[in-house]
C-alpha cells in the first residue's frame, strides 16, 4: 500500500503543476512510512518539501496556498500528531469555503497514518475518524487495499473539497496485485467485497482484512457473511448500507475506535433509519474498547479480533 | 497616575512625530502632500465609521462590534504601503485597514451585522483576507500564501495582522518560525494596544515583542503605532526588504485601544479611566492634523472636508448596513462542499422543504 500511495502521489504530480506535496520528513527522507520516497528527487524542492515540526503551520500554510490557487498534499506523521491541526483543521481548512461563499476551494488533501495493529508507542494507534467526521464542510475516506488506496488518493487530491486521508498503518506493507486506476467507485461509495446472505459486516481500513478472515471462518459454519468495505468514512454510503440491512437484515459494523460515539453509532442509526423493518436483529458492534489506546502488549485484547467479529455475527444470526 | 500600568514601558519606539505633532525625525517619508493628505482623509473616515458601528450596534442594527479607536494611525499607515498586488490577512479588528485596501464597508460589515461569516467580500479579489476571529490562526494562512506568491515567481508581500495577544498563541510561532526557515515575502504587523480583552499586554508577555524577531532569524522593530508616517516608513522598508528576497520582518507598533474590547465588552471592569485619558494625550488624527497644519500641507478647510465627508460616509454606509438583508435560507448550506455528497443534498431538501 505504502508504494500504491507513493505512486499516487507520484501521478498527481505529474498530472497537475498546481499540486504540491509537504510536512514532517516528507522530503529528502522520503516519509516515515517510506510514502514520499523519491518525490522530491523528481519534482524538485520547490513542489515537494520538508517542514518544521509544525502541525498547525503546515494545516494553515496549506489554506493561504488555496488562496494563492494551489493545490497541497500534506502529511500529518501520526495520527495522535494531527491534533495541534485541529484548530486549523476545524475552524478554518472545513469552514473557509462556507466563510468565502465559496470564492476559494479548499482543495487540501490530509494524509494521515492512522489507527493501531503495529505495536507501536503511545499516541501512535489513534482511530481520530469521528473528529473529522463530525466535521462540516470534510471529507474522510480509509483505504483498506493497495489498489484502493491509490484510488482513495488519486481521488482525494482531484477533489475540490477538503478530504482526510486515513491511510492504515497496519496496511502500509500489504500487498495486492491489478491495474492502478484512478476511476471506479468514489469519495461516498462503498464496496461489497464479499457476498453473502446472512449477515453484513462492515469495516474500514485495517479491519476489512479481519472482518473477510472471519467472513471465511463464519462460511465453515454455514453463515455467509457479507462484507462492506465502507472506504468513506463521510460521506456514508447510505446507498449501500440500507441495501445490505434490508437483503441479509442483520448487521455488525467493526471498528478500531472506541465504540461511544463512534463511526458505528452512526452507521447502525443510519440503517435504522433507512431499514428498520428489514431488520432480524438489533446492529451490532464489535470495536475498541472505550480506554485510550493501550501498550503494544495489550494490542490484542483492544483490537476486535477474528474471534469477537465471529461471536458477533453468531449472536445477531442466532437472535 | 503611579498606579497606571504603564504600557510600551522599555524600547523607546522609532517616532517620527511627537504627540504633539512636532516632528522628532526625518518627516520626508518619500509621500506626496496628496498622499499625505489621504493618510489623514482614511484615519477621519475610519474614526467617525467606528463610532456609527458602535451606534448601530447599540440600536440593534449590527451584532457584537469591535472598535479600533486609537489604532488608525498603525492600521491606515501599514495599509496605504502596500502595493496593488500584496495581500493582507487580517484579524477582526481591521476594518481601517480593509477601507484602505478598498474593500466596500457594506459589505464587511455583513460580518457584524451576523448576515455572513468573515468572508463576505471578496477576499482574492480586495486583496484582503477573510475576517479572522480565532487568535493568530490568520498567521499560517499568511505564510502559505506568502510561500505561494514566491513559487508564482511574484513579488507580491503578504502582511498578516495580530495584536499583542496573538503573540501568546502557538500558531504565532509556528508562523513565524516558518517565515524565517522559508525567508518567506511576509510582514507580521503587531499592533500591541496595550489589552488582549482584559488582560494588560505586561501579563501577556514578559519581553518585548518586536524582539522575538531575533530569535526567528529576521528583524523586529517597534514604532510608535500612533504616528502614522512612522508607520508607514518601517511598512515599507519592511516590504522593500522582503520584494528584494531578504525575508520577513516583524513590526510591533505600539498603541492603544481606547474602547473596549467589543460592544460587549465592560472595559471600566479592568481598567482605570485614568489610563484611557492618559493615552487620548497619545492619539494619532490630533497628532498628524497639527503637523500637516503646521507644515501647510493641509489647511483648516481640508480637515473640514475630511470631517463632512466622514459624516456623509457614515450615513451612507449605515443606510447600506440597514438595507442588508437576511441572506437566502439556501446559503446555509451553499458553499459547505464544491461537489455536495447527496447525504448533504438530502439534508438540505429536508430543511428547506
Amino acid at each position: 500500500m505504502s508504494g500504491a500511495l507513493n505512486r499516487a502521489l507520484y501521478d498527481a504530480l505529474a498530472e497537475d503543476p498546481r499540486v504540491l506535496v509537504f510536512g514532517e520528513d516528507v522530503g529528502r527522507s522520503g516519509g516515515v512510512f517510506r510514502v514520499t520516497d523519491g518525490l522530491q528527487a523528481e519534482y524538485g524542492e520547490a513542489r515537494v518539501f520538508d517542514t518544521p515540526i509544525s502541525e498547525a503551520g503546515i494545516a494553515g500554510a496549506a489554506v493561504g496556498l488555496c488562496f494563492a490557487g494551489w493545490r497541497p498534499v500534506v502529511e500529518m506523521q501520526f495520527d495522535a500528531f494531527s491534533y495541534p491541526a485541529m484548530e486549523q483543521v476545524v475552524d478554518h481548512v472545513a469552514k473557509m469555503r462556507m466563510r468565502v461563499r465559496g470564492r476559494v476551494d479548499l482543495s487540501i488533501t490530509l494524509r494521515i497514518p492512522a489507527f493501531g495493529g503495529i505495536k507501536g508507542k503511545e499516541h501512535h494507534g489513534e482511530s481520530p475518524e469521528t473528529y473529522y467526521a463530525h466535521t462540516a464542510g470534510l471529507k474522510v475516506v480509509a483505504p483498506s487495499s493497495a489498489l484502493d488506496a491509490y484510488r482513495l488518493l488519486r481521488q482525494a487530491i482531484a477533489d475540490p473539497d477538503p478530504v482526510i486521508v486515513l491511510e492504515p498503518k497496519a496496511r502500509y506493507w500489504s500487498k495486492e496485485s491489478g491495474e492502478l486506476a484512478n476511476d471506479g467507485p468514489g469519495i461516498g461509495d462503498a464496496r461489497v467485497l464479499r457476498d453473502g446472505e446472512t449477515v453484513t459486516l462492515v469495516a474500514y481500513g485495517a479491519m476489512v482484512t479481519r472482518v473477510l478472515d472471519a467472513a471465511a471462518v463464519l462460511a465453515e459454519e454455514a453463515i455467509t457473511a457479507r462484507v462492506v468495505d465502507l472506504r468513506s468514512l463521510s460521506p456514508l454510503d447510505d446507498g449501500v448500507l440500507e441495501r445490505c440491512a434490508r437483503e441479509t437484515g442483520r448487521v455488525v459494523v467493526v471498528h478500531e475506535a472506541p465504540r461511544s460515539v463512534g463511526l458505528g453509532a452512526e452507521v447502525a442509526a443510519r440503517i435504522m433509519e433507512l431499514a428498520f423493518d428489514h431488520l432480524q436483529a438489533p446492529v451490532a458492534r464489535v470495536t475498541g474498547w472505550d480506554t485510550p489506546y493501550p501498550p503494544a502488549s495489550l494490542e490484542p485484547l483492544y483490537l476486535p479480533s477474528v474471534e469477537r467479529i465471529c461471536d458477533a455475527a453468531r449472536k445477531v444470526v442466532a437472535y | 497616575m503611579s498606579d497606571v500600568p504603564e504600557h510600551g514601558a522599555g524600547t523607546e519606539p522609532v517616532r517620527i512625530l511627537a504627540p504633539d505633532g512636532s516632528p522628532v525625525g526625518d518627516a520626508d517619508v518619500g509621500l506626496s502632500p496628496e498622499e499625505l493628505r489621504a493618510l489623514l482623509r482614511w484615519m477621519v473616515l475610519a474614526r467617525r465609521l467606528d463610532r456609527e458601528c458602535i451606534a448601530l450596534q447599540r440600536q440593534g442594527e449590527l451584532t457584537v462590534y469591535p472598535g479600533f479607536e486609537g489604532q488608525e494611525a498603525a492600521q491606515v499607515g501599514s495599509a496605504f504601503a502596500l502595493g496593488q498586488l500584496d495581500f493582507v490577512w487580517p484579524t477582526f479588528r481591521e476594518l481601517a485597514a480593509a477601507l484602505v485596501r478598498g474593500v466596500d464597508a457594506v459589505q464587511y460589515l455583513q460580518y457584524h451585522r451576523g448576515t455572513w461569516h468573515g468572508g463576505p467580500y471578496d477576499p482574492r479579489a480586495t486583496r484582503f483576507g477573510p475576517i479572522c476571529i480565532p487568535i493568530a490562526t490568520q498567521l499560517p494562512h499568511a505564510a502559505g500564501y506568502a510561500l505561494g506568491q514566491r513559487l508564482d515567481g511574484t513579488n507580491a508581500v503578504t502582511i498578516a495582522y495580530f495584536g499583542d495577544g496573538s503573540t501568546s498563541e502557538g500558531d504565532f510561532h509556528e508562523a513565524a518560525n516558518l517565515a524565517g526557515v522559508w525567508r518567506l515575502p511576509m510582514v507580521l504587523f503587531c499592533q500591541n494596544n496595550g489589552w488582549a480583552i482584559s488582560l494588560p499586554s505586561s501579563e501577556q508577555t514578559a519581553g518585548e515583542i518586536w524582539r522575538r524577531a531575533e530569535g526567528y532569524g529576521f528583524p523586529g522593530v517597534r514604532v510608535d503605532g500612533n504616528d502614522v508616517l512612522a508607520v508607514h516608513r518601517a511598512t515599507e522598508r519592511a516590504l522593500e526588504r522582503a520584494r528584494r528576497g531578504d525575508g520577513p520582518t516583524l513590526i510591533e507598533a505600539m498603541t492603544y485601544r481606547i474602547g473596549a474590547h467589543s460592544t460587549a465588552d465592560d472595559a471600566s471592569r479592568y481598567r482605570d479611566d485614568a489610563e484611557v485619558e492618559h493615552a487620548r494625550v497619545t492619539d494619532p488624527i490630533m497628532r498628524f492634523r497639527n503637523w500637516l497644519l503646521a507644515t501647510g500641507i493641509a489647511d483648516d478647510r481640508f480637515v473640514m472636508a475630511c470631517d463632512e465627508e466622514a459624516e456623509t460616509y457614515a450615513l451612507e454606509v449605515r443606510a447600506g448596513v440597514i438595507a442588508t438583508p437576511a441572506p437566502p435560507a439556501d446559503w446555509m448550506f451553499d458553499w459547505v462542499y464544491a461537489a455536495p455528497p447527496s447525504s448533504f443534498e438530502r439534508q438540505r431538501a429536508e430543511a428547506l422543504g
